[in-house]
């Protein structure tokens, strides 16, 4: 388990992460969502013993990291897929952490195979490999120890929409075999179809965490498209129910579950031909919880 | 879906730390598995080959030129600009493509690291002087002097393994401050030469170079006098130890803490 107490990082003026605090626990996946210079990544440092806190902790199984023997057969980490030697093979990069941990050389071979990383690829110099390769080389790189626990930051990022469903697979399983996985992402889309928990952080601080339905009861409902074989009929229904709704293309977008439209729509006898839950709710929530940071990020990024 | 049973949990009662062995093997194989640190490597080896040969040839107007400590000394010149590179780049290559987010998460002890990598630079060092001590009694063996062998090669040999260890170290301090390859290796290079322009203008420096200045502390051990440049053997007065006590401490011991007190303290970036 992954246990982050209180943590605060400052920099001379600048807090970079401020009193945070979370868990991410066995057997799931658990999402840190938040935009570039939120504090993501300076929170993932800490907890992988690169950097120290100013405050409070950040501990995997109830230790620091720089007290786990051999962390590599423990902890997974990757931190930058991009942080790698390039004028090294994929391969050698594999080899040169296997050797570290003590793995035999047929590992290697495994994890290139895992990830797909094919034997022409693997013996071609890092400089070479487009982004995505990397990611892949990195979570090769994250899994050889055989770990526990998976720390990884960005990894979807410069993955292609396989890829993402790829990694989603791959970490589905490894939580489910009792693994514990921490995940950062500025994305929303790909948390949502990665992890299980969310944990939202702007400006440094916690803004939300929780299930994906949790923080959308958070939001407080979202709407549903309901489109039917008869608008007029329908318009009259949804005035008649009070429900607030506006035009929607062919339909309309109603502030209400879609359980609440599929009823009235029986009700009142009127067939329909589509009734969804409307996406955007989590992405809404995002943008709102973070919006205070967004100009300030720009400049941050300016720094870094 | 069939259920799966936990597999995964987290538990180090059984783990050992990595031995430090193990992380000695790791840096030296850094060094020889790119390009660059494998061309370092070969060009350390092969210019020690050459000059070794170049000196044969040079001297077949006079053949009792050709002792072992001869062809031993030739080797320290670029030896010790050479050294002190790969020192500096076992260190800076991590930092210049940010390997050590990998490495301090595999060994989060970076004294350990530090101390593996610079016992990796010391052994590829005493690799060397083993090549450079090969070709030379080689080369005095079939060089047809006299007295080809009439000095004492164990302790010139020492001493030429003392300036060996001494230049490695000092590339490792100096890549440990800089933490920066062209930086490190520029400002290694660039030193000497203020110190050397300053010593000219200034006497009261200059004076006391033999302190201060660690090419001409070391010169000693390289067979000649500081003062005089006559050729000089055998052991070192209790001053001039004195002397390379003081330039060890001012260009390698001071540098090293700074430089190991900065990656300490460094965060990764």
């Amino acid at each position: 388990m992954i246990s982050v107490q209180g943590l605060t990082k400052t920099y001379g003026g600048f807090t970079a992460v401020d009193d945070v605090s979370f868990t991410a626990e066995p057997g799931r996946v658990t999402g840190f969502l938040g935009p570039n210079g939120a504090g993501k990544t300076t929170t993932m440092r800490v907890l992988t013993g690169l950097t120290t806190a100013s405050r409070g902790t950040a501990t995997i199984g109830g230790m620091r990291y720089s007290d786990i023997p051999n962390p590599g057969l423990h902890v997974g980490v990757l931190l930058d897929a991009s942080a790698q030697h390039a004028g090294r093979t994929g391969r050698e990069v594999l080899t040169l952490s296997a050797k570290v941990m003590g793995l035999p050389a047929r590992r290697v071979d495994e994890m290139l195979e895992l990830v797909s990383l094919t034997g022409s690829e693997s013996k071609r110099r890092v400089r070479n490999y487009s982004l995505g390769m990397r990611q892949r080389l990195g979570i090769a790189n994250a899994l050889l120890g055989d770990p526990s626990v998976l720390v990884l930051d960005e990894p979807a990022n410069g993955l292609d929409p396989a890829g993402i469903h790829w990694m989603r697979g791959l970490l589905k399983t490894f939580a489910d075999q009792g693994g514990t996985v921490l995940l950062s992402s500025h994305l929303l889309h790909e948390v949502e179809i990665i992890a299980d928990e969310m944990v939202m952080i702007g400006n440094g601080r916690i803004v939300a965490q929780g299930t994906k339905q949790d923080m959308l009861a958070q939001a407080g409902g979202h709407g549903c498209f309901v489109t039917a074989e008869d608008g007029a009929q329908l318009r009259r229904a949804l005035d008649g129910s009070g429900l607030a709704y506006a035009q929607a293309g062919e339909g309309f977008r109603v502030e209400a579950q879609p359980v609440q439209v599929g009823r009235l729509a029986v009700q009142a006898g009127i067939v329909l031909m589509d009734l969804r839950a409307a996406d955007g709710g989590l992405e809404r929530l995002f943008l709102e919880l973070t919006a205070p940071t967004q100009r300030e990020q720009l400049t941050e990024g300016a720094q870094a | 879906m069939s259920a799966v049973a936990p597999s995964r949990t987290f538990d180090v009662s059984g783990t050992s730390k990595v031995p430090f062995s193990r992380l000695v093997s790791v840096e030296m194989r850094k060094m020889a598995d790119t390009r660059a640190g494998l061309w370092l490597l070969s060009i350390i080896g092969l210019i020690t080959i050459a000059v070794i040969v170049i000196f044969f040839f040079v001297t077949s107007g006079n053949a009792d030129d050709r002792t072992f400590i001869n062809f031993l000394n030739i080797t320290s010149t670029p030896l010790g600009f050479l050294l002190p590179v790969l020192g500096i780049l076992l260190v800076t290559g991590e930092w210049g493509q940010r390997t050590t987010l990998t490495t301090f998460a595999l060994e989060p002890s970076r004294m350990k690291v530090i101390a593996a990598k610079t016992v990796a630079a010391l052994v590829y060092g005493v690799a060397t002087l083993l090549l450079a001590v090969l070709v030379a009694a080689v080369a005095a063996s079939i060089g047809g002097a006299t007295d080809a062998w009439g000095g004492d090669e164990i302790v010139e040999s020492a001493k030429m393994l003392l300036v060996i260890v001494m230049s490695i170290l000092q590339g490792v301090a100096f890549g440990l401050v800089v933490l920066n390859s062209a930086g490190a290796i520029v400002l290694f290079f660039v030193l000497p030469i203020a110190f050397n322009l300053v010593a000219n203008l200034w006497g009261w420096l200059n004076e006391r170079a033999m302190w201060l200045d660690l090419a001409t502390a070391q010169t000693p051990l390289l067979g000649m006098d500081p003062a005089t440049g006559m050729p000089l053997s055998g052991n070192l007065t209790g001053e001039q130890w004195l002397n390379l006590a003081s330039v060890t401490a001012l260009w390698i011991v001071v540098p090293f803490v700074i430089g190991l007190v900065r990656v300490q303290r460094a965060e990764m970036k």
